[in-house]
């Protein structure tokens, strides 16, 4: 029996010829990632170990992005914490305010992750690296802390699902929209233990960012991670992005599956989680009249450029509605500086919008749009559990920035082709 | 080893949010998380739940983010134990690797009710519910995970091999 591409880089960081859905493996760690909310309790645990000290100071990155800059002292003394063990262990790898961006857009840009590494990172959407064809999946603190220790993780290997992906997205359609549906389909569970392994020619119609964003939410069906074939696309990304050799593995053709799943993108249009789950899914243009108070663009999952291209389309010449709040945050330096030269974040601040400095702040509720009693927002971010920004009577509304940026214009849930685009 | 208590009852996808916002997550002190755990879905459990008392969820228990803080909050808290349908996996590792016993075990899930007494046998893997006499079979931990769980998690068993 042939073995899934995830199953197949499993086997040759464990060196073993192959592996099987449910056998139990230790394998060898290309990286092992921590921010500020997850590395201090790695550190204690650290601490704790006879064995204090990391097994490749190269392989380990350290990227504070969740209340930096500090948004009160607590979180002030946990990023002290973890610059001081940055320090201490002459971590190559840890990205101080100022060079930093949300984790999981930073990584790969910085040229970090590539095909065919194991990655292990303390942050559930450590499985955005799939989108490069590589194994990565988020694990707790101590975890973490065994990883930067030993440079080794047990795991369970995975059975999957395959996604076989035909068609092209429409225009203002974009992989938001793919995740979501998919998340709609299966459900917050629908992936649990397994691999989403994503496939076919519809692949190639994707963009680097959209691969990044479908990746990025394959935890939210409960997945261990998303992962995409190796193609032209992703080895100039590489190429550009990373001194890293890479090793590109691709799924037998006699790969089991626990199910295949056929996506037609050019059937797909643009799709909204309502609260509080992201399963929770509609078309918009198929319920009613939706008032909002705020719109986050942004996250791990849409603070990229083309995230920002696409609202920045949307928001040119426009202005957003009356008593609406509208926050983008580019995810990284080098991504806002794209922006500035390119001119949208003029076109963004011309508009009525606020830009922020990267930050994860209000898709966890941590700061920079936190929401009232009652309020509703439409966010580009990934998650719409009760409180997740704000009050426990607050509403997020999932969406892509496209539906965002034209929610930012109408005030209501809307598409780009309600103003006329 | 053994778990005894009273059941605390939730229901399907039961996420990380709920059980410690992230308004808390400034602090990784399981005192102060302890304080605050499960606030957004019962904001009375804290003051309601007693040492050794059992978490009892249906599907999907702990998804979300990967924090830590979340079983660290819960085992702070004082449960003993969790029994789920089933578990997101990042929450699964996480209670394992910080010394909190969660089984799943659908049949029980779904039967025992909130404010029931049950107890738990780790070694055996049987849960009986003391308030309806009716018994199941949930996994039993192998001698590794029991010794884990009794070290207080990953870190003091790696320390003690």
């Amino acid at each position: 029996m042939g073995m899934t591409m995830t199953q197949k880089i499993l086997a040759a960081h464990a060196g073993l010829q192959s592996v099987k859905a449910g056998q139990l493996i230790e394998a060898d760690l290309d990286l092992v990632l921590g921010n500020d909310i997850t590395s201090p309790v790695a550190i204690h645990e650290m601490d704790k170990m006879k064995l204090n000290k990391v097994f490749d100071k190269d392989k380990i990155a350290l990227v504070p992005d969740h209340f930096v800059p500090n948004k009160d002292i607590k979180s002030a003394e946990h990023c002290k914490c973890v610059r001081e063990f940055a320090a201490k262990h002459d971590i190559t790898n840890y990205f101080e305010v100022g060079e930093m961006g949300i984790e999981h857009a930073l990584l790969p840009e910085s040229g970090l992750t590539v095909a065919g590494d194991v990655i292990i990172g303390a942050d559930s959407h450590t499985c955005t690296y799939g989108a490069l064809g590589a194994f990565s999946t988020g694990v707790g603190s101590t975890d973490m802390a065994a990883g930067m220790a030993t440079g080794k993780a047990w795991f369970k290997v995975p059975s999957a699902i395959k996604f076989n992906l035909t068609g092209k997205l429409k225009p203002w359609v974009s992989g938001k929209d793919v995740i979501l549906h998919i998340i709609g389909k299966i459900g917050v569970d629908g992936a649990l233990y397994k691999s989403m392994e994503f496939s076919g020619e519809g692949v190639s119609s994707l963009t680097m960012d959209d691969r990044f964003t479908i990746a990025n939410m394959a935890i939210e069906a409960g997945g261990k991670n998303g992962i995409f074939p190796v193609d032209d696309l992703a080895r100039a990304y590489m190429k550009e992005h990373s001194k890293r050799d890479f090793v590109e593995y691709s799924a037998d053709p006699d790969a089991e599956y626990d199910e295949v799943i056929d996506i037609d993108l050019s059937s797909l249009e643009s799709t909204v989680s309502f609260p509080h789950l992201p399963e929770n899914t509609h078309v918009v243009g198929t319920f009613d009249d939706i008032e909002i108070d705020q719109v986050v663009i942004g996250s791990c999952t849409n603070g990229r450029i083309d995230d920002l291209r696409c609202a920045a389309k949307i928001l040119d010449g426009r202005h957003v509605k009356k008593g609406l709040r509208v926050i983008i945050i580019p995810a990284t330096q080098k991504i806002y500086m794209q922006a500035i030269k390119e001119g949208l974040i003029e076109t963004f601040i011309k508009a009525g919008a606020v830009v922020s400095t990267p930050t994860c702040g209000p898709c966890l509720g941590g700061y920079m749009g936190i929401l009232a009693s009652g309020e509703k927002c439409v966010s580009t971010t990934n998650r719409n559990f009760v409180g997740r920004m704000g009050a426990i009577d607050s509403e997020i509304y999932l969406a892509s920035p496209a539906v965002a940026a034209a929610s930012a214009i109408t005030g209501k849930i809307s598409k780009p082709s309600d103003l006329g685009l | 080893m053994k778990a005894e208590g009273k059941v605390f009852k939730f229901g399907d996808n039961v996420d990380t949010d709920v059980i410690i916002p992230a308004r808390y997550l400034n602090s990784s002190d399981p005192a102060e998380l302890a304080k605050h755990c499960m606030e957004d879905i019962d904001k009375d459990f804290v003051s309601k739940v007693s040492k050794g008392d059992i978490i009892v969820a249906n599907k999907n228990f702990g998804c979300g983010s990967s924090r830590e803080h979340a079983p660290i909050s819960i085992k702070a808290a004082g449960v003993s134990c969790v029994i789920a349908e089933t578990f997101a996996r990042i929450f699964y590792r996480n209670s394992i690797n910080i010394g909190l016993p969660i089984i799943e075990c659908p049949e029980a899930a779904k039967e025992i009710s909130d404010g029931d007494e049950i107890s738990v046998d780790f070694n055996t893997g049987i849960i009986t519910n003391k308030t309806t006499g009716k018994s199941y079979e949930g996994q039993a931990f192998p001698e590794f995970m029991q010794n884990l769980i009794n070290a207080g998690g990953l870190i003091n068993y790696i320390n003690n091999k």
